[in-house]
């Protein structure tokens, strides 16, 4: 375990604390992850859909940039685990009043919570914010920067095994603006993680990293060519706040190059299914006649996010009381 | 250091599920429990209650426990990692229900259990059957049916293997049992 915990995301006996990149962390426990959202998967036909696992603990959504989809999730999870939900759009709140970073923490752990779910524009922002929390804190990163959005890629891994089953024959494709995309960063790590046969990404040099290969992918700047005989095609969403200068001609132009339509999933195989992150920009990255048609999971991933989230949430919750034997 | 013995095999398990299904049978009867529904927790409680379902030829297919959401040693023991759904495929509200599990000791798994089965429905009542009764008792939990209720030593533990055969075995070990290496049993 000497490997283990000089990881800051797990204690010293090897399980989750924090959870803030997919990087480091074994096959194992990334298998661990989507197994127990199996189970909370099947709570919404309950007629109580509540589980008292994190009755009492109180978990702050740490927002420095705006969301709809995650934090919704991110609460609803937190609820759906019976725990006490605080939310902060800290860009509305005292930040801009000149507190710093740390200050806000140790104020709100003055508040007693548990646990922070954390999205910052800044790369490493969860990362600090788990270094400085005290000890019994957990944080979730729920996206920063460029760097990492661990739970967004594991329920795309919880979607993709619910259809597919066995990773390991799997080829996938990621297609866009991977470039600007911590999205595109975490399913990569998660997908050979998790030893799939191969991960592809595609999309325009100015869109791509120059490291790309180095992430241990396959890469493509057609579209047509790289979905050929692909199980899964992610699409990503275009990152315009995050893109400086000249990096498209235009939206219309990217349609015409990089936009998925029917015609080109032809090349896929035939029961491809089609993942997107959300939010959709129709038109731009995919025709609707895809977005709403039959290889469409995209509705499923954000109820699956939800499973995912209360399973990380109450891994990471589980060693709160760690120091004494049971 | 842990020594391991053979308490009852299969068939004398087999016997003692009959005898038990008798038992149960009249316990119904008694309390004018018409269409029971019956509900076995993970895993040993399930192996059982298969056993028991069959026997009394009940009418609604068996729903299945996984109790670890509903543990109150979760933040210091930590999750299951084989976490299995459970599965209740009828209608909880106003139902008299079996409730099954495979060694009743402390309690805890019991009271965890009735809370998840008030967050499918009110049933009508909970009746409760363990194949074995041991001291150790923490909260007031009490059987209405037992299979047996064996003399044991405080270091003793007692746990049903199966599915199949199912067999009983005793296991006298100075270690924690949290300590032991995992096995698939159903323990309590």
């Amino acid at each position: 375990m000497a490997a283990a915990s000089r990881n800051i995301q797990l204690d010293d006996k090897g399980r989750l604390k924090h959870f803030l990149t997919i990087e480091g962390l074994k096959r194992e426990l990334l298998v661990e992850i989507l197994d127990t959202a199996e189970s909370f998967a099947t709570l919404p036909g309950r007629p109580v859909k509540k589980v008292p696992l994190l009755r009492g603990k109180i978990i702050t959504n740490l927002f420095f940039e705006t969301s709809t989809r995650t934090r919704t999730t991110f609460e609803l999870a937190a609820k759906l685990l019976s725990a006490d939900v605080l939310n902060l759009n800290i860009s509305t709140s005292a930040t801009t009043k000149g507190e710093t970073l740390l200050d806000t923490l140790r104020n709100l752990e003055a508040m007693h919570s548990d646990m922070f779910v954390v999205r910052h524009a800044q790369s490493g922002a969860a990362h600090f914010i788990a270094s400085h929390a005290a000890a019994g804190v957990s944080v979730i990163n729920a996206g920063d920067g460029r760097h990492a959005h661990p739970t967004q890629a594991m329920l795309d891994m919880f979607t993709i095994r619910k259809h597919k089953g066995d990773f390991t024959a799997l080829r996938v494709a990621i297609v866009g603006d991977i470039l600007h995309s911590r999205v595109a960063r975490s399913q990569i790590l998660a997908l050979n993680t998790l030893g799939v046969t191969e991960v592809r990404v595609i999309g325009p040099r100015t869109l791509l990293p120059t490291e790309a290969r180095a992430l241990g992918v396959h890469v493509y700047h057609s579209l047509a060519e790289g979905v050929k005989d692909v199980d899964v095609v992610i699409m990503l969403r275009l990152q315009k706040e995050r893109m400086e200068g000249a990096l498209l001609p235009s939206e219309h132009e990217y349609f015409r190059l990089y936009g998925l339509t029917d015609e080109r999933l032809e090349n896929a195989k035939p029961d491809a299914i089609v993942m997107h992150p959300g939010p959709i920009n129709r038109g731009v990255e995919m025709e609707s006649a895809v977005a709403d048609g039959p290889r469409s999971v995209i509705l499923q991933q954000v109820s699956y996010g939800i499973a995912v989230r209360m399973a990380v949430m109450s891994m990471a919750m589980q060693v709160r009381d760690s120091g004494g034997a049971a | 250091m842990t020594t391991t013995r053979t308490f009852m095999q299969h068939d004398a398990v087999l016997g003692l599920l009959e005898g038990m299904a008798g038992l149960l049978r009249d316990r119904l009867n008694a309390r004018g429990c018409t269409d029971p529904a019956m509900i076995g927790i993970h895993t040993g409680g399930v192996w059982v209650a298969r056993h028991l379902h069959q026997l009394l030829g009940l009418r609604e297919p068996l729903g299945t426990l996984d109790i670890s959401f509903y543990r109150d040693d979760f933040t210091r023991i930590g999750m299951n990692p084989q976490v299995r759904p459970s599965s209740v495929p009828f209608e909880v509200e106003d139902r008299h229900i079996v409730l099954v599990d495979d060694v009743l000791q402390t309690g805890r798994t019991i009271r965890a259990a009735l809370n998840e089965i008030f967050d499918f429905g009110r049933p009508a009542s909970v009746l409760l059957v363990t194949l074995i009764e041991r001291s150790g008792r923490e909260l007031p939990i009490q059987p209405d049916v037992v299979g047996l209720e064996p003399p044991l030593l405080p270091h003793e533990h007692i746990r049903v293997n199966g599915p199949d055969p199912l067999s009983v075995e005793i296991a006298a070990n100075r270690i924690s049992r949290h300590d032991a290496p995992p096995s698939d049993t159903g323990d309590e």
